[in-house]
């Protein structure tokens, strides 16, 4: 089988290796460093991270699946995750999903025809202080509203 | 110290608007947060005597470190309140090597977003907590199980550590003590129950994030079936100023008996200044938190409920809001302190619409591993949502008691009290707002 992931994944494991006293403990680490590099988690490459920790790839895929942040199916290029916990729906979440929504076309756990845009609903981000939140691929916006909303969608290159 | 000149300094210091400051005795943490260059080796070295807790430490024995803990009387800060020298004491003469001190950095309980503070702000202060945990409890090895989320912040930590390897106050033979300490920011990957202490070792491990049966104990057996001691973010970053300062200092910082040092709280929600604050432990009521601290309520509103400690905790009324914000107080009105997580719910907000989302979320976050908890979280879902359509039947209410009755207690981790307790006091405490529903024709 060919390798999907790159040289810096695998020097990324060679240096984590040690960290631990088992192999097995780099999967999460690997699921990261793997995803980041997929954007998401496609047979094949769950394939090839548990060839590299030493496991099944069904344990790959156990473990896998047990994470909200793992990609099992593929997302847009933007990964649009608005939390409706306590705290933000408390502060208008809602209205930042619907409006996600309307903007975009699609549905919660929807994709975007043009694979741009993934919109999921998130649990409490711990961003509660500021209220409402959400993250977008790995960063998160703060103290929201649909002005500001539609302001860091129109800036995506 | 006077009471009532505690309130005055705390109403000067919400008038000023500022978040800082000293409400009412000395803080720790907070003068350096939102300060960009704390979280730098330089400005921990300068401002904060970095460093300089663990050079005492290193002159002191093990045991004399976990005696002082124990006279601190800081109790652990991530929701069970547990004293933390007690929990370092678990680790004796006779328990075997490799040992593991792991850092719950997890911050999953809705509501709660301290740790992140720290984390991005005066991240050595838990780097050096750690070293001196390590050290007390002979462990070489630590982990910091971040969430997943918190991709700055691993970022940020990752930065720090490097700069402490760099002076050698981490790795090989530290300030020459022959005491060796690793440590590895080790993320989670969007999980809540990882938030819960054998659930978080075995994702550390590589496996799913289920609780395990106790005992065994993590101080038995943790990490890697090792003996290992697990410890919230702002206990640890609490060790640096116990170690230099004494245990006594510490837990006098704290207005009530058990209960040392200060606190941080996350208010979220419906009030005017929601954000992170510091408190002498037990100092504040919750009233005064609102309306004194957080300059009062969102557009004047009138309050409805609070949600004392993250969203696991049992629901006050406005009327309940005159205890003492701390564990044992809290404890005896029949709610919790759990992470310091004040939520403030305003009149606007439909409490039926409220516990029906912190339900969606317990039942999307158990684990599936007891019925009680898998089953049982789902089915009060269910409930609720029917209620909130218009299809409630007379019996829901006693239903929902009784559901919430049958999860209480019956599984292994706390997930289960943590779904059950809320629905329980919710509909004991709002009777009237979800009969609206059921006989008064409401419907959302």
């Amino acid at each position: 089988m060919s390798k999907i992931l790159s040289q810096k994944f695998y020097d990324e494991m060679k240096r984590l290796e040690p960290r631990y006293p088992t192999k097995v403990a780099l999967l999460l680490p690997a699921l990261h460093a793997a995803q980041r590099e997929t954007s998401w988690l496609s047979p094949e490459v769950l394939e090839e991270v548990a060839a590299h920790v030493g496991i099944h790839p069904a344990q790959a895929r156990e473990v896998a699946s047990f994470y909200t942040m793992y990609n099992l199916k593929p997302v847009g290029k933007y990964h649009i995750k608005v939390c409706t916990n306590v705290a933000c729906e408390l502060r208008g979440a809602d209205g930042l999903v619907k409006h996600c929504e309307k903007r975009l076309g699609i549905g919660l756990g929807q994709t975007t025809s043009d694979r741009r845009f993934t919109i999921h609903e998130e649990e409490c981000l711990g961003a509660c202080g500021t209220a409402p939140a959400m993250m977008l691929n790995d960063d998160y916006h703060e103290d929201l509203n649909v002005a500001k909303l539609d302001q860091i969608l129109d800036q995506l290159p | 110290m006077s009471n009532l000149n505690f309130e005055q300094k705390q109403s000067a210091q919400s008038e000023s608007g500022s978040i800082g400051g000293e409400p009412g005795g000395e803080t720790l943490f907070i003068q350096h947060f939102k300060n960009d260059e704390a979280r730098f080796l330089k400005y921990y070295h300068e401002k904060m005597a970095g460093y300089t807790a663990l050079k005492k430490a290193f002159g002191m024995t093990p045991a004399a470190i976990v005696d002082e803990m124990k006279k601190s009387n800081l109790r652990g800060r991530g929701g069970a309140g547990f004293p933390t020298g007690i929990k370092w004491g678990f680790i004796n003469d006779k328990t075997p090597f490799p040992r593991y001190l792991v850092c719950n950095a997890d911050e999953s309980e809705p509501g709660t977003f301290k740790d992140r503070d720290i984390m991005r702000y005066t991240p050595h202060l838990l780097i050096e907590g750690m070293v001196i945990g390590g050290y007390a409890i002979s462990a070489n090895v630590g982990y910091i199980y971040i969430r997943g989320e918190y991709t700055r912040e691993a970022v940020l930590l990752d930065e720090a550590i490097e700069e402490a390897y760099a002076k050698g106050y981490l790795g090989k033979n530290i300030m020459g003590t022959g005491f060796d300490f690793d440590l590895t920011v080790h993320r989670g990957a969007g999980a809540y129950i990882c938030g819960e202490e054998t659930g978080l070792l075995n994702s550390l491990e590589g496996k799913r994030g289920e609780p395990r049966v106790k005992p065994p104990f993590p101080a038995q057996a943790g990490a890697f079936g090792k003996p290992t001691i697990v410890n919230n973010v702002e206990t640890l970053a609490n060790v640096p100023f116990i170690i230099n300062r004494g245990g006594e200092w510490f837990s006098k910082l704290g207005r009530l008996e058990r209960s040392g040092g200060t606190r941080l709280i996350s208010v979220s929600g419906h009030v005017n200044k929601p954000g992170v604050y510091e408190i002498p432990a037990g100092s504040m009521t919750i009233r005064q938190i609102i309306y004194d601290l957080c300059g009062g309520m969102l557009n004047n509103g009138r309050l409805k409920a609070v949600i004392p400690g993250g969203s696991s905790a049992p629901v006050l009324t406005a009327d309940e809001i005159d205890v003492i914000y701390d564990i044992d107080p809290l404890m005896k009105v029949n709610t919790m302190l759990g992470s310091a997580a004040l939520m403030v719910v305003s009149e606007d907000q439909c409490v039926v619409k409220l516990i029906h989302r912190i339900t969606k979320f317990y039942a999307h976050e158990s684990c599936g591993q007891c019925t009680p908890c898998r089953e049982g979280c789902h089915w009060m879902e269910s409930i609720i949502e029917r209620i909130l359509h218009g299809k409630g039947r007379e019996q829901d209410l006693a239903l929902l008691a009784d559901i919430s009755d049958n999860i209480g207690g019956k599984t292994l981790c706390a997930l289960g009290d943590a779904a059950a307790g809320p629905v329980a006091s919710f509909v004991k405490k709002f009777k009237p707002d979800f009969e609206a529903y059921i006989r008064g024709g409401k419907h959302a």
